[in-house]
């Protein structure tokens, strides 16, 4: 696309960060309210003086969505390999096992089975903080065998989306992952077995492009940036900023791609809820 | 011609003309032996050329402006085309192309991505890169075929689906989800063919089938080297080392697995020759469609799931 000059001079910095910092207290990054973290996570981690929705992980949501210990975890130490030989400004063999180190997670989704409200669904939920929550061959295969345990035992599916999208470092088999996870939730419909979708900040890309949008149910948490075309990329290609609120959750609820947009204080029990429906 | 002349090409093209204006002039002695040194020189430096090209290079060559696109392949290699146009919701997205046509004593229903050759006709086609229409217009023509028994052929060329306010505002990554959710279950068989760029979700959007056929000189993957280079080495000057890095050529897909077959293109690129490439192609997909056409539904799905449920690499 080099035929046309871009005008940079209209595109704003990029957005803010939201993860948890380290600390007793933190700065709400919204509304700079000082919060306890011991009194955020007792409101599931949202600012309780301007609801601002800090970016939390599957640790966090498996801890207040499951009804207390039932949830197990499954294939939990599967990880990447690198078949490509992959080297940017660092080799990804190399960028894999430190952030291996630096999260304690394998890769960018957690996967197994639990009971919510009493009824018992198979999960998987990404997380952003690996890679940028990216869906590579293992994001891709964990989510294939958990939609087969759905299958299998004919219970619920759930996929808590939160990624930047398809993992560049695994190429063209990051790519084949929208088919492989496309394919099975094919499967679930055919089979009747409800799938509900959850997208968090920020649902993008091939993520979006494929599992994040075939729920039976797609709910969002607010302000939640949900979009195929990340924000930066659209703003280089038309050269201007993008009207406020673009590609949010309440603009993908208005635009009729989101059912409905929840605070995560009520998100366990709007999925019970929508679960006793689908059952 | 000279304007479309790619770097590496260079050497050739000046031995060529160098050839052309050797054969204008007037000699008072024999050139022949002098011009046949020259000939078999521009054919030892073509092998070694075509046949080291590195990935970008390739890259480049999927891209040349003169290549065979989508509609010179329905005008050359089908007959009694029927074009059918809009996604019934909104409009006609040009991006995307799709409708009967029959390929010998094949009826099938073609479905491609399409770019211009100039300003004017690639403003028209969107430089190839569909909006959610394109992929909703595509889908229902596919249900269409499913409807009627007709087999599937896509071709895809493009550098990936439409970064646009309204493209996101329609829905792109419903659009293209809705289509490989689809595509994954659809009860005929469906062949495709990587023709030239195979951008990502753009390219995947169009691309899930029974059969996944890339031409010699084409690339499929899951971003543009440029736009690669651009997010991990915050340049867009590593195109090439993200090319390599990427490994997005036909041999490297096939290594992987992840595309069944190499279409030989004409010696120098597709672009060379397009009757031939078109006779090269429409072979491909005859034996193919007798293949998948003898296949009952309930196995054509269920390979395909089989298919795609490979792909990918872990250790646990």
């Amino acid at each position: 696309m080099g035929w046309f000059k871009r005008s940079k001079e209209n595109i704003s910095p990029d957005s803010i960060k939201r993860d948890i910092p380290d600390g007793q207290w933190v700065k709400c990054t919204k509304c700079d309210e000082i919060i306890h973290i011991k009194q955020l996570e007792m409101n599931r981690w949202v600012c309780y003086k301007c609801n601002f929705h800090f970016r939390i992980g599957s640790k966090e949501y498996f801890s207040f969505l499951f009804d207390e210990g039932t949830f197990k975890e499954t294939n939990r130490k599967m990880r990447s390999v690198d078949m490509l030989k992959f080297v940017d400004t660092k080799k990804y063999i190399d960028r894999i096992n430190s952030t291996i180190k630096q999260t304690n997670l394998y890769d960018a989704i957690r996967t197994g089975a639990g009971k919510i409200g009493g009824i018992k669904v198979s999960i998987a939920c990404m997380d952003f903080k690996f890679i940028g929550g990216s869906m590579g061959s293992v994001v891709g295969e964990k989510i294939a065998r958990a939609a087969k345990v759905s299958l299998d035992e004919k219970i619920p599916f759930i996929i808590i989306s939160q990624s930047g999208g398809a993992r560049m470092m695994e190429a063209a088999f990051s790519l084949m992952q929208l088919a492989k996870t496309s394919a099975y939730l094919a499967r679930l419909a055919e089979a009747k077995i409800p799938y509900i979708s959850i997208l968090t900040d920020p649902t993008t890309g091939g993520t979006t492009a494929s599992y994040a949008m075939l729920g039976d149910v797609i709910m969002a948490e607010p302000d939640a940036l949900i979009g195929f075309a990340g924000p930066r990329v659209i703003r280089e290609t038309i050269g201007k900023d993008l009207p406020a609120g673009f590609q949010r959750s309440e603009f993908q609820q208005e635009h009729g791609f989101v059912d409905f947009v929840v605070n995560r204080k009520e998100l366990r029990e709007k999925l019970i809820l929508v679960l006793e429906y689908l059952s | 011609m000279a304007a479309n002349i790619l770097d590496f090409e260079k050497p050739i093209v000046e031995l060529e003309n160098k050839i052309a204006e050797m054969k204008k002039g007037v000699y008072n002695h024999d050139i022949s032996k002098e011009l046949a040194q020259f000939e078999e020189k521009v054919t030892q430096i073509k092998k070694n050329i075509y046949s080291n090209l590195t990935r970008w290079q390739k890259v480049q060559l999927a891209r040349h402006p003169e290549r065979p696109y989508t509609l010179d392949y329905i005008y050359t290699l089908t007959k009694d085309f029927v074009e059918l146009h809009g996604d019934r919701h909104y409009r006609d997205d040009k991006a995307i192309i799709g409708g009967f046509a029959k390929i010998d004593e094949y009826k099938v229903m073609i479905i491609g991505t399409q770019k211009g050759r100039d300003t004017k006709s690639n403003l028209y086609r969107n430089f190839g890169m569909a909006n959610p229409e394109g992929y909703r217009k595509a889908l229902r023509l596919m249900k269409l075929a499913e409807k009627f028994n007709k087999p599937v052929v896509t071709l895809i060329d493009t550098p990936g689906a439409y970064p646009g306010i309204e493209a996101e505002q329609n829905g792109q990554a419903e659009a293209i989800a809705r289509n490989i959710f689809e595509m994954s279950r659809l009860r005929v068989p469906i062949i495709v063919v990587i023709i030239g760029e195979g951008a990502s979700g753009g390219a995947l959007g169009i691309g899930v089938g029974d059969r996944i056929l890339m031409l010699e000189n084409t690339w499929y993957s899951v971003i543009s080297p440029e736009s690669c280079s651009s997010i991990l080495w915050r340049s867009w000057e590593y195109k090439e080392q993200a090319a390599e890095a990427l490994k997005l050529t036909a041999p490297d897909l096939l290594e992987f697995g992840i595309i069944d077959k190499i279409i030989p293109e004409p010696f120098g690129g597709a672009h060379k020759d397009h009757n031939a490439m078109a006779e090269i192609l429409k072979g491909q997909l005859k034996i193919e469609l007798a293949d998948l056409i003898k296949v009952k539904p309930d196995k054509l799905v269920q390979s395909r799931l089989e298919k795609f449920d490979k792909m990918g690499i872990f250790e646990e």
